[in-house]
């Protein structure tokens, strides 16, 4: 067999976090009642007109500062037609001709060390609505409520080799993205979306071979499966002598199998042009410095301070910082109980231990940083033992119950009263003679077994370091 | 004198008084239509009883002090393709046979805040595409003046309305001519503004980078007043203009000594019908008799406006249009296989031949492979068209000609040729691609006594020169006619 290559490039969309749509004021929120998220404009109506949200543009622009894009300073919007009931108007409100970014790049990390993906361009567009198939009914229903939440494409160069390569540059795209605030960019949920066009070549080929666009891709696993799966069929076609077609296939994770979709040949024409209903957008000099001046720390800075700031090792520092939600965790608790290297020991280990147990993301983390940095000064104050912390902390993982509260509620504070702890003691000595007596003889388990009756006899709630020291001093 | 024969702003005037109440001039106009409506079919709908509702409010709110604008009071028709809470909008087309809007018109509003009373929603050519009204769904519309004659379009229902006095005023929209034309065919006058000057939120889009809303009235005074009321800045459309000078009315001065005034040869050339160039030029000499500076030019371009503006207008149509497919509001058909044939069926029951020849002109040359030939190509030309009539504004105050080549044709005549149709938009669409105002007032009639429209155009923002002209002119002519 001859040995191929594998050349990738991506259109990720990612879903905006505006409080409103691109063109009208409605509620971007998820999960309201089918409809009730719309207004005349995100549903069409005629004599509606669209009003592009300030905000969207200033999250695009972020992003491409980010990906070291240039800024388009003369942008416009594009109408998108085609015929879909989940597109209230038959066309979408996208950008074709003058894209608000182009010719960027990200650095991924590869075996074979550093390595830039380059970023075609990034486009403002709205989001459609949904369809639901009523079987019952025979119907079909729509939902607009996400009709016009704001889009951005981020088209990529064919620059990637191997779904490795993907992964990586998708997760540094998803932290980018997520440390400039612009989006959760949460793949399960729809808020980020990739679709990979994939071509294989002749290892020293110059060409590019006929690629396809593979869709319905809903988690890195998938995707890393898909572009196995497309590899393998595409060089299964090229070894037969047969050819690749240019078409739109879709994914089914289940099968690992793709299905042709639609060919170039069908492809639909969508008749782009301007939209006349919107002004172009002009970039001023100072509009875009605002928006640079605002650009929060990003992850590489973020990890510099954190070495200078917190002493804290280089391996937490990478995972705390590999999401953005948990870095904002750790600093606001930080910033509260100023023990950074607790915090990040509750992250690292049993924060982790958790989320893996859990199949959870870090993004779905609950507690608040008050809650954790509370738990901390607890133990710091020896309110409480660390197995009761341990215990607290997976209730408040679970549900982000107050500390103080379900210490309080449960009666878990340590028996820390010394005279009362003394006469519990003594309690335990007089009940024991023959531990006691090995003790005296020099064997050192029988103060464990000690330790442990008094721990027993205050329901776990005393420290176990100060039964220890007391029942030394009083053998 | 009877109320009818009042212009809105007298109508006004004495309901402020107290001489008419609100409901008297609601019971004149209704009788009118009652009486000439059966002929001329000026209305799509009619809201009487709304119409009696309003009256009553707004009589209160003038009796108590609250509406003393000039407009109070007044009955007002409204061209259909403006969206109107609670009110039938159809754009005289089968496709939105049941459509009624959950919001008003911006325009629409800002005349219901002045007061204004709206009795009903006009007939148009279906979806603003013709020049005749006799595209509409619900039958066409005839002149007052003569009823085997159009009254012009696509606002030819609000024209032959106030025409008829079957209202006191009326809005129209103009992607082409659409108010200027109709306003000509039916001797009233009628106002395109300077593009963005009146909010677009709840027209029913056409062309959207060409409509605009304006007035049609019985005199010049009515059309700077309603002007000045409707102009807004609106934030729901992103082309609206914030401009502060609005205050149209402080243009109707008496005149025009010193004013520049261009005549562009271009059109006066083939195809004028000579009694319309014999009355246009006639009006230009009694403008230079009151002091006006009267210039013969060359525009140039003239030619390529109407392949320019049919495929720009088409264009943005066949987009526009694509909302109306069955699925959220208006006509579905009854029996379909599948969504594809649904949307077809649907489309082609529910949109006329006119409708359907521009979606497909539209579509074709926004097609890829033909998008750079056709339609960025007539980008290009409309520039070279406003750059055209910048230089002329450099050197002039008003660009001065007909409205329409001839005056307004038989009943069917247009529709045979649609070729002949466009040609006949020749001296309003060039208005429309520049995105400048223009105003039609009538200038005579012809041997059949039809009435000639005489049309002034100015630079961007500069309405006030055509209201001081335009009222100058009516004056010599002893008011309104």
């Amino acid at each position: 067999m001859k040995q191929y290559e594998t050349v990738i490039g991506l259109e990720v969309h990612v879903e905006l976090a505006t409080k409103t749509k691109i063109f009208c004021g409605c509620s971007t929120a998820f999960g309201g009642a089918p409809n009730t998220h719309t207004c005349p404009v995100c549903t069409g109506m005629p004599g509606s007109l669209p009003v592009l949200n300030k905000q969207v543009v200033e999250y695009a622009i972020a992003v491409g500062l980010a990906t070291n894009c240039e800024i388009t300073r003369y942008c416009k919007f594009d109408r998108k037609n085609y015929f879909y009931p989940d597109n209230p108007q038959n066309y979408q409100i996208s950008q074709l001709y003058l894209p608000i970014c182009h010719d960027g790049y990200v650095e991924i990390d590869t075996p074979a060390g550093p390595k830039k993906v380059g970023i075609h361009e990034i486009h403002m567009e709205e989001d459609a609505g949904k369809l639901i198939h009523d079987e019952w009914e025979d119907c079909s229903l729509v939902d607009y409520n996400r009709s016009g939440v704001p889009l951005i494409e981020i088209v990529s160069e064919p620059d990637m080799r191997s779904a490795d390569e993907v992964i990586a540059y998708l997760e540094k795209l998803r932290l980018i993205v997520q440390y400039l605030g612009a989006s959760d960019c949460k793949l399960q949920e729809g808020s980020m979306r990739a679709d990979v066009n994939l071509s294989v070549r002749e290892v020293g080929s110059e060409k590019f071979g006929t690629r396809t666009e593979m869709k319905n891709l809903n988690s890195f696993k998938a995707i890393a499966r898909a572009i196995e799966g497309e590899r393998a069929r595409q060089i299964e076609l090229l070894e037969e002598g047969k050819s690749v077609i240019q078409e739109t296939r879709r994914w089914d994770d289940n099968k690992e199998y793709s299905y042709a979709m639609r060919s170039k040949e069908d492809a639909r024409d969508y008749r782009y042009f301007p939209d006349p209903d919107l002004v172009p957008v002009f970039i001023s000099e100072e509009w875009l410095e605002k928006i640079k001046s605002a650009q929060p720390e990003l992850r590489t800075e973020k990890m510099k301070r954190y070495k200078e700031e917190y002493d804290i090792p280089d391996y937490d520092i990478e995972i705390i910082t590999g999401s953005k939600h948990m870095a904002d965790l750790f600093e606001a608790c930080v910033a509260i109980c100023k023990q950074p290297k607790k915090v990040s020991n509750w992250l690292m280990v049993e924060t982790m231990r958790l989320l893996k147990e859990q199949e959870m993301e870090p993004e779905e983390i609950r507690f608040s940083p008050q809650h954790l940095a509370d738990l901390i000064m607890m133990v710091d104050k020896k309110e409480i033992n660390s197995t009761v912390a341990k215990e607290v902390f997976a209730q408040m993982f679970d549900h982000d119950e107050d500390p103080t509260a379900y210490v309080e509620a449960h009666g878990l504070k340590s028996q820390n009263d010394a005279v009362e702890l003394k006469k519990i003691v003594e309690n335990i000595i007089a009940a024991n003679p023959q531990s006691v007596e090995d003790y005296h003889n020099g064997k050192q388990k029988a103060i464990g077994f000690l330790v442990g009756q008094t721990m027993k006899a205050t329901a776990g709630k005393a420290d176990p370091g100060t039964v220890n020291q007391l029942l030394k001093q009083l053998l | 004198m009877s109320i009818l024969s009042l212009t809105a702003v007298e109508l006004s005037d004495k309901i402020k008084k107290g001489e008419i109440k609100v409901t008297q001039a609601l019971d004149e106009v209704f009788a009118q239509i009652d009486a000439k409506e059966k002929q001329l079919n000026c209305y799509v709908t009619l809201e009487k009883e709304k119409a009696y509702a309003q009256a009553e409010e707004v009589q209160k709110k003038i009796d108590s002090g609250e509406l003393t604008g000039p407009l109070a009071g007044v009955p007002f028709a409204i061209k259909d393709n403006m969206c109107t809470e609670g009110t039938l909008t159809t754009c005289s087309s089968k496709i939105l046979e049941n459509f009624v809007p959950t919001f008003t018109a911006e325009a629409v509003k800002n005349l219901e805040a002045a007061g204004a009373v709206i009795i009903g929603k006009t007939n148009m050519d279906e979806f603003a595409m013709g020049s005749t009204t006799e595209t509409s769904y619900y039958g066409v519309t005839r002149n007052p003046h003569n009823p085997e004659h159009v009254p012009g379009g696509s606002s030819g229902g609000s024209a032959a309305a106030v025409a008829a006095d079957e209202c006191f005023a009326a809005l129209g929209s103009d992607t082409g001519g659409s108010i200027r034309q109709p306003a000509s065919f039916c001797g009233v006058v009628g106002m395109k503004p300077t593009y963005g000057t009146v909010s677009r939120y709840g027209l029913i889009a056409y062309g959207s980078s060409l409509d605009q809303i304006g007035p049609l009235t019985k005199d010049v005074r009515d059309c700077a007043t309603i002007l000045e009321t409707i102009a807004s800045h609106d934030s729901k459309d992103s082309t609206s203009i914030p401009r502060k000078d609005t205050d149209f009315t402080t243009a109707l001065v008496d005149d025009v000594k010193g004013m520049r005034i261009g005549i562009p040869r271009d059109y006066f050339g083939e195809g004028l019908d000579p009694q319309v160039k014999e009355a246009v030029l006639a009006a230009a000499q009694v403008l230079k008799e009151k002091g006006a500076i009267v210039e013969e030019f060359d525009l140039s371009l003239v030619e390529y406006a109407i392949p320019t503006y049919y495929t720009i207008a088409a264009a943005e149509a066949s987009s526009n249009l694509e909302r109306f497919d069955g699925i959220k509001y208006g006509y579905r058909a009854s029996e379909y296989e599948g969504l594809h044939h649904m949307y077809k069926k649907t489309r082609s029951e529910g949109f006329g031949p006119e409708v359907k020849r521009r979606i497909m002109l539209g579509s074709f040359v926004l097609s890829s492979g033909y998008y750079d030939a056709y339609y960025l190509k007539a980008l290009r030309v409309k520039a070279l068209i406003k750059k055209a009539f910048d230089e002329a504004f450099a050197k002039y105050d008003v660009i001065l000609g007909p409205v329409a080549p001839t005056t307004a044709p038989k009943l069917g005549e247009s529709l045979a040729d649609p070729i002949k149709m466009y040609l006949g938009d020749i001296y309003t669409i060039a208005v429309n691609l520049a995105g400048l105002p223009g105003i039609s007032l009538p200038c005579g009639k012809d041997e059949k006594g039809l009435p000639i429209g005489l049309q002034l155009i100015g630079d961007c923002f500069r309405e006030k020169k055509l209201i001081r002209m335009a009222y100058s002119y009516e004056q010599s002519r002893g008011g309104r006619s």
